[in-house]
């Protein structure tokens, strides 16, 4: 025992700081652990086995295979994957190209900045849910916003629902992604344009360089690595997303909006199918942690190429 | 001299930054009309003959009547009796979720800005990774351990979750603030004997009142937009139930209560709102420093 205290008695300043350090991270890390490292692992064994609402606390049979030979050879399974990885490309392009236009526009040297800036903030401060059903009514066919408008303007011929049809339920939930992501992606974007060295510009604006071309030479090369990582963590985010799709569609019509993460919801927590959810949140993590490799190793490798700094830690 | 811009760039900026402010605000504005508008004049349409286009007049008269008022904000009350229960329960979980994850990130993010130690980088990106999980992707464990504890159906069922995920990114940002304190005035205290606790509660922490605050408001309104998942699945009770949850009531099987609805969507958004509109100077400035390399 007096050996062990021995042992875990600092010796040097460094294991000092070294002990001091983990004592003050330890309550997080426990945190973390329960919440987040331990119901990762549980996932990991629900997925390899039949448990359902009876067997959820115990007792469920181990299926080898099974979940997963059923999940990936399901009838819908490529569409639902296709689905995802569009629905992700399409919301995080839209809200890096608007946070860009946002970005450099709220940058820009004109008065009453500081309150446009603050008007650009709400769909992100406020509930996702709330901000869904704002939209929910400016989707609705009958009396809504968006169809009287576009009955206006002849887009359409009467009353039209967002929400009904396989094509406009996809996109106007993408409408409200964006809508929903863009104001974060234009502060952090923000941030990084007025990190810029001002001199840079000058330099520029003395040899003549126009506008574009400082944005082009100057200020894109700059703020790269702020949009490779912010890039990175929204598609994450969006390709999780799960508030907006639930409320707007629940997934419907006839799954034109089921992405992976709705796919999961409902089998696990709709139809109490606890193993075949399990194994569709496993093929998320997956199937996210193989497109962050990818996405870090060919920005690391054209990085390289072409001089950028790379993600920024 | 460079930032002038002729009388045409300056059109062409206040129009683009119009723009894009209208795509940002125009739900909420069009939620605070709907809230106005009665139940009759919201379901209304014009005559419109088939295959003519709809006039400006009467796109116009869809979101303007005479006899808007403030009845649905009176009526909500006695629709959903619970509603200011839903509220009460908003905020309180989102304080709730507040406090607890602050109690995680203060000691943390002060071990990262201040020392150096084995696995610092490691375990900082571990942190960071807990991102990549959304809590929809852990819910059936999250479930099980909730029910385990005897946890379901109450505050804890969404405070627990909800503090968990907050922590890395509170980690992260209180990092950036605790780091731009001077070391000096450490040194100071440990060559008066000071403890490291001591200095971190006297020292420390008085100075990092501001970067406490900028956390502790940007948690605040994560906790209050994250509500729902966790409240539709480890919840059933109604007396615990968050407003995004409760909000639900107000969709009924004959009909929809849209102004109502719309209504107790902006009563229950306020505290976020009122809470950024003091705090947004410091918070969109403080959010971003970290982001920002020196």
């Amino acid at each position: 025992m007096s050996s062990l205290i021995q042992m875990l008695k600092p010796k040097t300043k460094a294991q000092t700081a070294t002990l001091f350090a983990w004592t003050l991270i330890a309550p997080a890390a426990l945190c973390i652990f329960l919440v987040v490292v331990w119901p990762l692992y549980e996932t990991f064994r629900l997925s390899f086995t039949n448990s359902n609402l009876g067997t959820l606390m115990g007792g469920a049979d181990f299926v080898g295979w099974e979940n997963y030979e059923k999940a990936i050879g399901g009838r819908k399974f490529p569409s639902i994957v296709t689905r995802t990885f569009y629905w992700m490309f399409l919301s995080v392009g839209l809200k890096i190209i608007l946070g860009l236009i946002g970005a450099t526009l709220l940058a820009s040297n004109i008065r009453a900045r500081g309150i446009f800036r603050a008007l650009v903030m709400p769909p992100w401060i406020v509930p996702i849910a709330i901000g869904c059903f704002g939209w929910l009514w400016l989707y609705n066919g009958h009396f809504g916003l968006l169809s009287s408008f576009s009955e206006m303007v002849g887009i359409t011929n009467g009353p039209f629902s967002f929400l009904a049809y396989k094509q406009s339920a996809f996109y106007s939930a993408v409408v409200t992604d964006v809508w929903i992501g863009t104001p974060m992606v234009t502060l952090f974007f923000l941030a990084a344009i007025q990190g810029v060295p001002k001199d840079l510009y000058e330099a520029a604006y003395v040899d003549g360089a126009s506008r574009w071309y400082r944005f082009r030479r100057i200020t894109m090369p700059q703020i790269m690595p702020t949009v490779i990582s912010m890039a990175l963590l929204s598609a994450i985010w969006t390709f999780n997303s799960f508030e907006i799709i639930w409320i707007l569609t629940e997934g419907g019509p006839r799954g034109a909006t089921t992405t992976l993460i709705i796919d999961t919801f409902k089998t696990a927590i709709f139809s109490y199918k606890f193993g075949a959810g399990a194994t569709r949140a496993v093929l998320v993590c997956l199937l996210l942690g193989v497109f962050s490799l990818i996405y870090l190793t060919v920005l690391g490798w054209l990085g390289k190429k072409y001089g950028y700094e790379g993600v920024q830690k | 001299m460079m930032d002038k811009y002729s009388l045409l760039h300056k059109i062409g900026l206040y129009t683009s930054i119009a723009l894009f402010i209208t795509f940002m605000l125009l739900p909420f504005v069009e939620m605070f009309i709907a809230s106005l508008r009665p139940l009759t004049h919201l379901f209304s349409r014009p005559d419109v003959p088939l295959g003519e286009t709809m006039s400006f007049v009467d796109f116009m008269s869809r979101f303007w009547s005479d006899k808007m008022s403030f009845q649905a904000y009176r009526d909500m009350w006695v629709t959903v009796p619970q509603l200011p229960r839903y509220i009460f329960n908003s905020v309180f979980l989102a304080t709730a979720v507040t406090f607890f994850s602050m109690c995680f990130i203060v000691p943390a993010a002060y071990a990262y800005a201040r020392f150096d130690f084995r696995g610092k980088t490691t375990s900082l990106t571990l942190f960071l990774a807990v991102n990549m999980f959304s809590g929809a992707v852990l819910l059936i464990p999250l479930y099980k351990l909730l029910r385990l504890y005897g946890l379901l159906n109450t505050y804890w069922a969404m405070i627990i979750p909800g503090v968990a995920f907050l922590i890395p990114t509170g980690i992260w940002l209180l990092k950036s603030f605790l780091e731009k304190i001077p070391y000096e005035l450490e040194e100071a205290a440990f060559v008066d004997g000071a403890s490291r606790l001591y200095t971190l509660r006297r020292v420390i922490l008085p100075l990092a009142v501001p970067g406490l605050i900028v956390v502790g408001v940007a948690m605040f309104i994560g906790a209050y937009a994250q509500q729902f998942l966790f409240a539709i699945t480890f919840n059933q009770d109604r007396d615990y139930m968050p407003l995004p949850a409760g909000i639900f009531e107000f969709i009924g099987y004959q009909r929809v209560l849209w102004n109502e609805m719309m209504a107790a969507s902006l009563v229950g958004i306020l505290p976020v709102l009122l809470i950024f509109l003091f705090m947004q100077k410091h918070l969109i400035s403080g959010l971003t420093s970290g982001a920002v390399k020196e």
